[in-house]
């Protein structure tokens, strides 16, 4: 009556179905009153400042490149993981230059520093600076 | 492979026990969340020598119902600058992505949803939808904590997805299959059987349990970083991004957040519990095997893991972003691919 990936899709209707009879639920029972300073967005008790959606970091950007490499890596790999065994030793020896050229451009971001991520750079006072009244 | 179903074999295949079959983990789901809850509220005061919560029934233990009648009852506030098709569209997309994978989690011998042979790949697959979700949500709210929250847990869970790969992908090369029950059938017998141990083989196989320990290490790690537990909760670190992606919510969206947050805590234990730890399989051979002990022990094994989780919540202080980055790119991915060669390598030469 329904395959195996049919009961899949029905567990992401249920999913869906099981929000939105939450939430309409608690939309019966909750008590709605809104005015604009609720409204306003949460800034702990600040107006914002400026706009939200602004430019941001581009590593962010670099690191999900990197692992959209690996991740279809990945892909490429698990096909072969199931039937391997059969293959014999002519693919398992391609599978290792493959995973030694992706290797080498993950050694390439290493060593250019796209993984390296901001560091704090604590301020650390001497003595000497603290000393009230000390020219420096 | 035939899907042993013992809703199937007591009703057939008819409307009635597909519904039981759809509907019965998402029960599950709802009775171990309230569970989850009080165990994190009780294990911490147990860690703190605190009581915890005491007033609400004998113990407390009607404190987590308390809650979820608590949110349904709370307002539901939308920003007014917020996006508001997507922000309202999130909690579907966190909570859908989180119950569908419950779809292949083999609760026990005779009782697999969906038997399906894509097993791993697919839970893998299904695992991404939440950082979809979350990075939805984070930035509809039109909120700077949000936006931040939602960048950096999706910087973390992709970071953190391919050590987690790299582990599932050991185990697939070991079992020569992606298929859930045959992944615990392959592990039936004593513990030692256990991928964790190795897997089933004679005494060579001494030489691959590190790099099988190793992996579901690996794997436990990168599970903390993919839910957003301690020491991985930068996205909702409390001292710094108030909640992180979703300090905009409130109410029952925020329950559902809740939910799909304890929901995924299950299902990267219960992926440990079934491909390191034998699943439903008895550690001692035949005794106490069978189907109801079968989800007894898989049960137990998973809840053993989740509690690991809330452990180390009370026991480790947070990561900082750079420090994050560094174990999951330069660390726990290096270590990943030596460990996969490695067992590669293993079944190659058995």
């Amino acid at each position: 009556m329904v395959s195996e990936f049919g009961i899949v899709l029905l567990f992401f209707i249920l999913g869906f179905v099981f929000v939105a009879i939450g939430l309409s639920v608690a939309a019966l029972i909750r008590p709605s009153h809104p005015n604009a300073i609720k409204n306003s967005t949460y800034e702990c008790g600040e107006m914002p400042i400026g706009d939200t959606w602004v430019r941001f970091n581009v590593r962010f950007y670099v690191i999900a490149l990197v692992f959209l490499l690996f991740d279809v890596e990945v892909v490429f790999l698990l096909p072969w993981a199931v039937v391997f065994k059969q293959l014999g030793w002519f693919a398992f020896i391609e599978m290792i230059i493959f995973v030694v050229i992706l290797m080498a451009g993950f050694a390439y971001v290493w060593k250019k520093g796209d993984l390296e991520w901001d560091r704090p750079k604590p301020y650390i006072p001497k003595l000497e600076d603290l000393v009230i009244g000390k020219k420096k | 492979m035939e899907n042993v179903n013992f809703i199937y074999d007591l009703l057939g295949k008819n409307f009635i026990a597909i519904i039981l079959v759809i509907s019965l983990p998402l029960m599950f789901v709802l009775v171990y969340a309230l569970a989850a809850i009080l165990a994190e509220l009780k294990v911490s005061a147990w860690i703190q020598e605190r009581l915890g919560p005491m007033r609400t029934g004998p113990w407390g233990i009607l404190q987590p119902i308390a809650e979820v009648v608590k949110l349904i009852q709370k307002e539901d506030i939308t920003p007014d600058k917020a996006n508001k098709p997507l922000y309202n569209l999130a909690p579907f997309i966190i909570f859908t992505g989180a119950y569908a994978a419950f779809a292949v989690i083999p609760f026990s011998e005779y009782f697999v949803p969906a038997g399906i042979n894509l097993g791993l790949f697919y839970v893998f697959a299904v695992g991404s939808i939440s950082a979809i979700g979350l990075v939805m949500g984070g930035w509809a709210s039109n909120n700077k904590y949000s936006l931040m929250g939602a960048m950096r847990s999706v910087a973390q869970l992709i970071s953190y997805e391919i050590p987690a790969a790299m582990a599932i992908l050991s185990i697939v090369v070991l079992a020569s299959t992606m298929n859930m029950q045959e992944i615990n059938k392959l592990q039936s017998g004593w513990f030692w059987n256990w991928f964790i141990f190795g897997g089933p083989g004679s005494i060579t196989k001494i030489w691959v349990i590190p790099f099988t320990i190793g992996l579901s290490l690996i794997y436990f790690i990168s599970s903390l970083a993919e839910t957003n537990r301690v020491p991985f909760d930068i996205p909702e670190g409390e001292s710094e991004l108030v909640a992180g992606f979703h300090t905009e919510y409130s109410g029952m969206k925020f329950a559902m957040f809740f939910f799909a947050e304890y929901a995924n805590m299950f299902i990267v234990a219960a992926i440990l519990a079934t491909i390191f730890l034998g699943g439903w399989n008895s550690p001692f051979d035949t005794f106490m095997q069978g189907p109801i002990w079968g989800a007894f022990w898989f049960i137990s094994k998973a809840f053993s893991v989740v509690f690991v989780q809330i452990w180390l919540r009370w026991t480790l202080p947070r990561f900082r972003v750079d420090q994050l980055m560094y174990v999951g790119w330069k660390v726990l991915l290096p270590i990943s691919f030596v460990c996969f060669l490695a067992v590669s390598l293993f079944v190659m030469l058995k």
